[in-house]
C-alpha cells in the first residue's frame, strides 16, 4: 500500500542520511540502503547468537553450584542470556530476515558470535570471572549502543544493560567471597582471571587499523565508538577493581600513564583471536554442537505446539 | 505486517502495561504456537523484574500500519491546523489561570 509515487533512490537517500545526522532513529519501515540493512542484521545477529551461545559455558555449573543461592543465581542469570538472545533476535527480524533463517546461519556457521565463549570453563571460579570481566566487558560494549542509529537494536540494548548490572555485580561478588576463603580458592580465582583476562579484551574486536567496517558502522551510527577505544576504557575501569578484589591482572606491561590518565596496557595475541574466529578455539565445534542438538531435539515440541494450535483453532471455528 | 515462514511458529508483538494507571507499551516481539503461549513467553521473555502487572499479545500479521513514505499525506491534516494548540492564540498577560 503506498499513497504517494515511489520517490527515487537519491531522495531517499537524502532522508535517511539526514535522519542520521540528526542522530534520530531509522525504524523498521523506513527505507535504508541495503548495505546499511546488511550491516545491521549481521551485527545484531552476531550480538544475538553470543547471547545464546554465551549460555553454554556457564551453564555448565548449574548443577554444581556450591549452594542453592548461588544455584538459584546462576539460573536466573542464564536465562538472562537467553531472554538478551530473544530480544535481539527480535530486533533483528524487524529487517525482514527470519528466526529460522537466523538459526540456521548459526548451527551452520554462516554467522559468528563472540569469540570469548569458544573457551572453555574449567572451574567453578570462571563463573565469577565471566561475570566481572566478560560481562563487564559487554557492559563497556553495549552501554554506547543504547543510542546506535538502528531504534530496534537500541530499545534491545537498554534492556539488556540494564540486566547486565546484575550479572557483572554476581560475578565480582563470587569472587571477593573465595578471595576472602582459603589459599587454595584465592588461587583458584588468580587461575581463572590469568585465563580470561585476554579473551576479555579480545571482545571489543581487532585493533582499529585492522577493522575494516568501524569507519563505515561510525558513520551509520550503528557503532558510536571504535574498538580500541572502549578496550582502553574496559582496562581503565578494571585495574582498580582487580585491586580492590586482591588479583594480578597478568599483563607486565599494565601501568598508570600521567600523562594519558589512561592505563597503558599490551597488546592481545592476535593470532590467536583470528585463530578462534576461524574456528579454531578450544570449544567452537563443540558449542555449536550443543546448540545444533538442542534445536533438532526440539524440532518434535515445536511441531507438536503447531499441532495443538491447529486442532484448537479447528475447534473454535 | 509480516508473513508467517513455513515451519515458524507465528511472530507476536507484545505490550506491556508496566504499573497501574500507565498504557500498554510496545516491548519487541516474540514467536510462539498460539495466543496463550504467547503470553507466558512473553511473561518470561519481557517480565522478569517486575516489568510489568499487564500483558497483551497481537500476532504481527493482524497489524496495520501506516508507512512512513505516506508522511506527508497522511499527517498533513494535523500539519496545518495550528488553531488547534492553545499558544494559537494570544491572551493579555493580565489575565490569570489561562
Amino acid at each position: 500500500m503506498t499513497l504517494t509515487p515511489e520517490a527515487d533512490e537519491s531522495e531517499l537517500l537524502a532522508a535517511f542520511e539526514a535522519t542520521i545526522e540528526r542522530h534520530d532513529r531509522i525504524e523498521p519501515r523506513d527505507w535504508m540502503p541495503e548495505a546499511y540493512r546488511k550491516t545491521v542484521i549481521r551485527q545484531v545477529a552476531q550480538h544475538a547468537h553470543s547471547e545464546i551461545i554465551g549460555m553454554q559455558p556457564e551453564g555448565n555449573w548449574i548443577t554444581r553450584a556450591p549452594s542453592l543461592r548461588r544455584k538459584a543465581i546462576l539460573l536466573a542469570k542464564v536465562q538472562d542470556e537467553a531472554g538478551h538472545g530473544l530480544y535481539l533476535y527480535s530486533a533483528c527480524e524487524t529487517l525482514g530476515v527470519s528466526r529460522l533463517e537466523l538459526t540456521e546461519m548459526l548451527i551452520s556457521g554462516g554467522q559468528k558470535y563472540s569469540s570469548i565463549f569458544n573457551y572453555p570453563t574449567l572451574s567453578y571460579a570462571d563463573v565469577g570471572t565471566i561475570g566481572w570481566l566478560v560481562d563487564g566487558a559487554a557492559i563497556c560494549n553495549q552501554v554506547p549502543l543504547c543510542r546506535t542509529s538502528y531504534g530496534p537494536y537500541g530499545r534491545s540494548m537498554i534492556r539488556i544493560c540494564k540486566e547486565e548490572s546484575f550479572h557483572q555485580r554476581q560475578g565480582y561478588e563470587l569472587l571477593a567471597t573465595m578471595m576472602r576463603g582459603t589459599d587454595e580458592q584465592r588461587e583458584m580465582v588468580q587461575e581463572s582471571v590469568n585465563r580470561f583476562w585476554w579473551p576479555a579484551l579480545m571482545m571489543f574486536g581487532p585493533p582499529d587499523d585492522d577493522s575494516p567496517n568501524t569507519a563505515q558502522s561510525m558513520a551509520w551510527g550503528i557503532k558510536r565508538n571504535t574498538n580500541d577505544d572502549l578496550r582502553q576504557r574496559m582496562v581503565d575501569m578494571t585495574v582498580p577493581q582487580a585491586e580492590a578484589l586482591g588479583v594480578t591482572l597478568p599483563d607486565p606491561d599494565l601501568r598508570w600513564n600521567e600523562e594519558r590518565q589512561s592505563y597503558d596496557f599490551g597488546s592481545p595475541d592476535w593470532d590467536e583471536f583470528k585463530d578462534v574466529i576461524k574456528g579454531n578455539g578450544p570449544c567452537n565445534r563443540q558449542r555449536i554442537a550443543h546448540r545444533r542438538r538442542a534445536h533438532e531435539d526440539g524440532a518434535w515440541v515445536r511441531e507438536a505446539a503447531t499441532a495443538f494450535a491447529a486442532r484448537a483453532e479447528g475447534a473454535s471455528a | 505486517m509480516t508473513e508467517q515462514i513455513q515451519g515458524e511458529w507465528p511472530l507476536y508483538e507484545v505490550f506491556v502495561r508496566g504499573k497501574r494507571g500507565l498504557n500498554h507499551v510496545h516491548v519487541g516481539s516474540l514467536h510462539a504456537a498460539d495466543d496463550e503461549m504467547a503470553v507466558r513467553h512473553a511473561r518470561d521473555v519481557y517480565t522478569r523484574r517486575n516489568e510489568g502487572v499487564s500483558i497483551w499479545v497481537v500476532r504481527s500479521d493482524a497489524i496495520t500500519a501506516s508507512s512512513p513514505d505516506e508522511k506527508d499525506p497522511l499527517f498533513a491534516p494535523s500539519g496545518d491546523k495550528v488553531y488547534r494548540h492553545p499558544t494559537f492564540y494570544d491572551i493579555p498577560s493580565n489575565v490569570p489561570h489561562m
